[in-house]
C-alpha cells in the first residue's frame, strides 16, 4: 500500500474548518471554533486511513468537510485530481457520486418513514435516470452486497436490528459506485459481536470494489486491525501520520503514546504489566486554544517551547509525519 | 480477596419480566451470584443481555409494571431486598448500596448546584447538618480528583467536563460509605484518556475504602484491568463466572471464546480477519426451554436445542453453563 505507484486519491492541504461563535443582541463575531485547524495529509487508493482522537478533536469535523458538507474556511481538498475545497452547487453535485459516507448512528440516518428499497434507490433516483426495473435490479444487487435479504426489501428501518440497519446505510453510500467513501464512527453504536460483522463486511467490499476508505473512529484497536495508516488528531491537529505498523510499535508523539497506554487490553496479564500513562485534566476548548503546541497543557513531556512555539507537522526519515518539538529538535 | 467470607450480597434465582404491548420480554432468567466483600465483580455482556436490569432489579429501581420480578431472592445485610417496603428501600439506597451510572449528564440534576447534589444523600441519610455535610463534600470532591473543592461545591453540572462529572456522581455515590457501589457503564461515555483516569481512580478508591464494587461494561478489556472475578452474560442468563485471569486464560462457554476472539488488539500480534459471531441475541419472548447462544453457536450439538443448561461448577470457582465440553470437544460428562 504504501509502495511509491500508489496515487494519492484524495489530498487534504492546509484544511481549515472554522466554525463561527455569534454572541449579543447584535449577533457579532465575537470568535471562532476552530474544529480543523490546518490539517494535511494525503490518502491512496485503495487504502484505509484511520483518522482517531477523542471526542471534540475534530475528525468528524474534518470528515465532512473533505466531503464538503460544510464550506471549509480554507485550505485545498483534491479528489481523483479535482479541486472541489471551493465548488458549489451543480459543479459540485455532479461530482458527489464519487464521495459517500456511512454514518455512525444508523437509527438517525436512516428515513423511518422510507423503505429499505427507497432508502438504497435515492442517490439513484438523485443522480441517475434508471428504468424501474434496472432501478430494482440495482437495489436487489446492493442488498446481496451487504448480506441484506432481497425479501426485506419493503420494509422499514425499525424492524431491523442496528447491525442490519448499519448495512443499508453502507448499501446505501454504494449505490453510486463511489471511489472514496468516509466512515464516520460505523461501529460504535454496535454491540462487539456485530461490529466484527461489520467490519468483515467494509473489508469484503474494499477488496471487491477497490474503495478508498476515511475510517473516522475513537477506537483504537478496531483502526489498528483496518488502517493501512493512521492519522492521529488532538484539537483540530494531526499530531502524528504514520504506518500503522509504526504507529503500533512505536508512538512519537506524547499524546499518541498516552492515548495508546490508555486503551484497555482484553487480557489481565497483559493488563497488569502495562506502563500507563495517565494524561492530567481535561481537553482545551477549541475555540480559545493554548499558545504553542495545542497539547502543551497536558503534556508530560512539556518544555518552554512547547508553550510558545506551534510546532511544524514535519516528516521524520522514517517516513512518519510528526508535529512535536521533541522530534524536530 | 478473602475467601470464605460470607458473601455481603447473595442473588438467588433472580427472574424479571417485562409486560410489553407486543409480549412478554424475560429480561432476567434465574440469575444467581454472589459477591464478596471488598470484591469486584465485573458483569460483561452486549446489549440485550440483561446485565444492567439485573442489577436494577435486585435494588428495585425498575419501574413497575411494565417490570415484575417473577422470584427469587437478594439478601443483604441478612435481609431480603425484594420482600422490603419502599421506605425501607429507599434506606438502603443511595447509603448502603450506591449507584453510578452509565450517563454523567443525565444522572446529575442540572438545576441543581452540584454541592446541593452530594450533600443531599449525607443530610437525609447520615442526618449531617449543614455545616458537617459541607465539609464531608469538600472532602469526597477531593477524594475523587476534583481541584478547587470548596469552590467548585457552587457549579452546575453544565460547568464541569464528562470526566469531571462522573467523579462527581462517584463522589455522590460515595458519600455515606456504601457496602456496595454498583457502577453501571461508568465510563461508557467518556474517552479512552478520560477512562484511564477513572479507572486509576477506582483502584485507589478501593485500596482506601473497601468496598464491593459490581462493575458493568460490554468492554472487556476494562474488566480486564479491574475486576478480581468476571461474569458474562447473555439472554438474560449467566453463561460462565471465573476468576478474571482464569477467565481469560481458559474461557469455556463457547459465547465468551467467541467474544475474546472476536476483539481486536492494540498490543501482539495483529489478525488478517476478524472472527465474527454470526446471528442476532435472542428475543426473550418466552421462559428459555433451550440454550440462548444455540442458533449462533460454533459447537452446538443436539440436547441444546431441547434443555436449557444449568450452571456448573467446573472446579474451584469457575462456573459455565454449557453441554459442550472444550476439554473433550463434545458433549460434557453429566455430575
Amino acid at each position: 500500500m504504501l509502495d511509491n505507484q500508489a496515487k494519492p486519491l484524495v489530498r487534504v492541504d492546509g484544511l481549515k474548518m472554522y466554525f463561527p461563535i455569534y454572541r449579543g443582541i447584535l449577533r457579532r463575531k465575537v470568535g471562532d471554533v476552530k474544529a480543523v485547524d490546518d490539517i494535511s495529509f494525503d490518502i491512496f487508493e485503495g487504502e484505509t486511513l484511520g483518522l482517531v482522537g477523542e471526542s471534540g478533536c475534530g475528525k468528524s469535523s474534518a470528515g465532512r468537510a473533505i466531503l464538503r458538507l460544510y464550506d471549509v474556511t480554507a485550505g485545498s481538498i483534491r479528489i481523483d485530481g479535482t479541486e472541489i475545497s471551493h465548488l458549489q452547487g451543480d459543479d459540485l453535485r455532479r461530482l458527489r457520486p464519487q464521495m459517500q459516507m456511512i454514518f455512525q448512528d444508523p437509527q438517525a440516518s436512516l428515513n423511518p418513514r422510507m423503505t429499505v428499497a427507497s432508502i438504497i434507490a435515492e442517490p439513484l433516483d438523485e443522480h441517475q435516470k434508471l428504468s424501474r426495473k434496472a432501478r430494482m435490479m440495482r437495489v436487489f444487487e446492493l442488498m446481496d452486497a451487504v448480506g441484506l435479504n432481497r425479501d426485506f426489501a419493503n420494509r422499514f428501518p425499525h424492524e431491523f436490528s442496528g447491525g442490519q440497519r448499519q448495512r443499508i446505510g453502507i448499501a446505501r453510500a454504494l449505490a453510486l459506485n463511489p471511489k472514496f467513501i468516509v466512515c464516520d464512527e460505523p461501529i460504535a453504536a454496535l454491540d462487539v459481536s456485530i461490529q466484527a460483522q461489520v467490519v468483515n463486511l467494509l473489508e469484503d467490499l474494499q477488496e471487491k470494489f477497490g474503495l478508498t476508505y476515511l475510517f473516522i473512529s475513537h477506537d483504537l484497536s478496531m483502526v489498528r486491525h483496518l488502517a493501512t495508516r493512521v492519522a492521529v488528531m488532538y484539537l483540530g491537529k494531526v499530531v502524528e501520520l504514520a504506518s500503522r505498523e509504526q504507529m503500533y510499535a512505536d508512538p512519537r508523539h506524547p499524546y499518541t503514546q498516552a492515548l495508546l497506554s490508555a486503551v484497555p487490553e482484553p487480557d489481565p496479564s497483559v493488563e497488569n504489566k502495562r506502563e500507563r500513562i495517565i494524561l492530567q485534566g481535561d481537553v482545551p476548548s477549541p475555540s480559545r486554544p493554548p499558545p504553542g503546541c495545542n497539547f502543551s497543557t497536558r503534556c508530560p513531556q512539556v518544555m518552554d517551547i512547547c508553550r510558545r512555539e506551534v510546532p511544524d507537522f514535519i516528516q521524520l526519515a522514517d517516513g512518519r509525519h510528526v508535529a512535536c518539538h521533541l522530534t524536530s529538535q | 480477596m478473602p475467601d470464605g467470607a460470607p458473601p455481603i450480597l447473595d442473588v438467588t434465582g433472580l427472574k424479571t419480566v417485562f409486560t410489553t404491548r407486543s409480549g412478554e420480554v424475560h429480561a432476567v432468567n434465574s440469575v444467581t451470584f454472589d459477591l464478596a466483600p471488598g470484591e469486584l465483580l465485573g458483569v460483561v455482556g452486549e446489549s440485550g443481555s440483561g446485565k444492567s436490569v439485573t442489577m436494577m432489579s435486585l435494588i428495585g429501581l425498575l419501574p413497575m409494571p411494565p417490570a415484575e420480578i417473577r422470584g427469587g431472592s437478594v439478601m443483604f445485610e441478612g435481609r431480603d431486598i425484594l420482600k422490603m417496603n419502599p421506605d425501607e428501600l429507599r434506606a438502603i439506597r443511595g447509603s448502603r448500596i450506591g449507584f453510578v451510572f452509565q450517563d454523567p449528564m443525565t444522572s446529575l440534576n442540572p438545576v441543581f448546584s452540584v454541592g446541593f447534589q452530594i450533600m443531599e444523600p449525607l443530610r437525609t441519610h447520615m442526618g449531617l447538618n449543614k455545616r458537617e455535610a459541607r465539609a464531608r463534600a469538600i472532602e469526597l470532591l477531593e477524594l475523587v480528583g476534583i481541584p478547587d473543592a470548596d469552590s467548585r461545591l457552587s457549579n452546575f453540572p453544565h460547568q464541569f467536563s464528562g470526566g469531571m462529572r462522573q467523579r462527581v456522581m462517584i463522589a455522590i455515590a460515595l458519600a455515606c460509605d456504601p457496602k456496595v457501589l454498583i457502577a453501571d457503564e461508568p465510563t461508557t461515555a467518556l474517552d479512552v484518556t478520560i477512562q484511564a483516569q477513572i479507572l486509576e481512580l477506582v483502584r485507589e478508591l478501593r485500596q482506601k475504602l473497601g468496598m464491593a464494587i459490581i462493575w458493568i461494561t460490554h468492554d472487556l478489556g476494562v474488566i480486564a484491568g479491574i475486576a478480581d472475578r468476571v461474569m458474562v452474560m447473555y439472554g438474560g442468563q449467566i453463561v460462565e463466572q471465573a476468576p478474571v485471569r482464569e477467565l481469560f486464560a481458559c474461557p469455556q462457554h463457547p459465547y465468551t471464546r467467541a467474544l475474546l476472539e472476536t476483539l481486536p488488539h492494540v498490543t501482539g500480534g495483529r489478525s488478517r480477519r476478524l472472527r465474527t459471531i454470526e446471528g442476532q441475541p435472542p428475543a426473550l419472548r418466552d421462559q428459555p426451554s433451550a440454550c440462548p447462544f444455540a442458533a449462533r453457536c460454533r459447537h452446538v450439538l443436539d440436547i441444546c436445542h431441547r434443555k436449557n443448561p444449568h450452571i456448573t461448577r467446573l472446579n474451584g470457582s469457575h462456573d459455565v453453563a454449557c453441554f459442550w465440553d472444550a476439554a473433550k470437544d463434545g458433549l460434557r460428562d453429566a455430575g
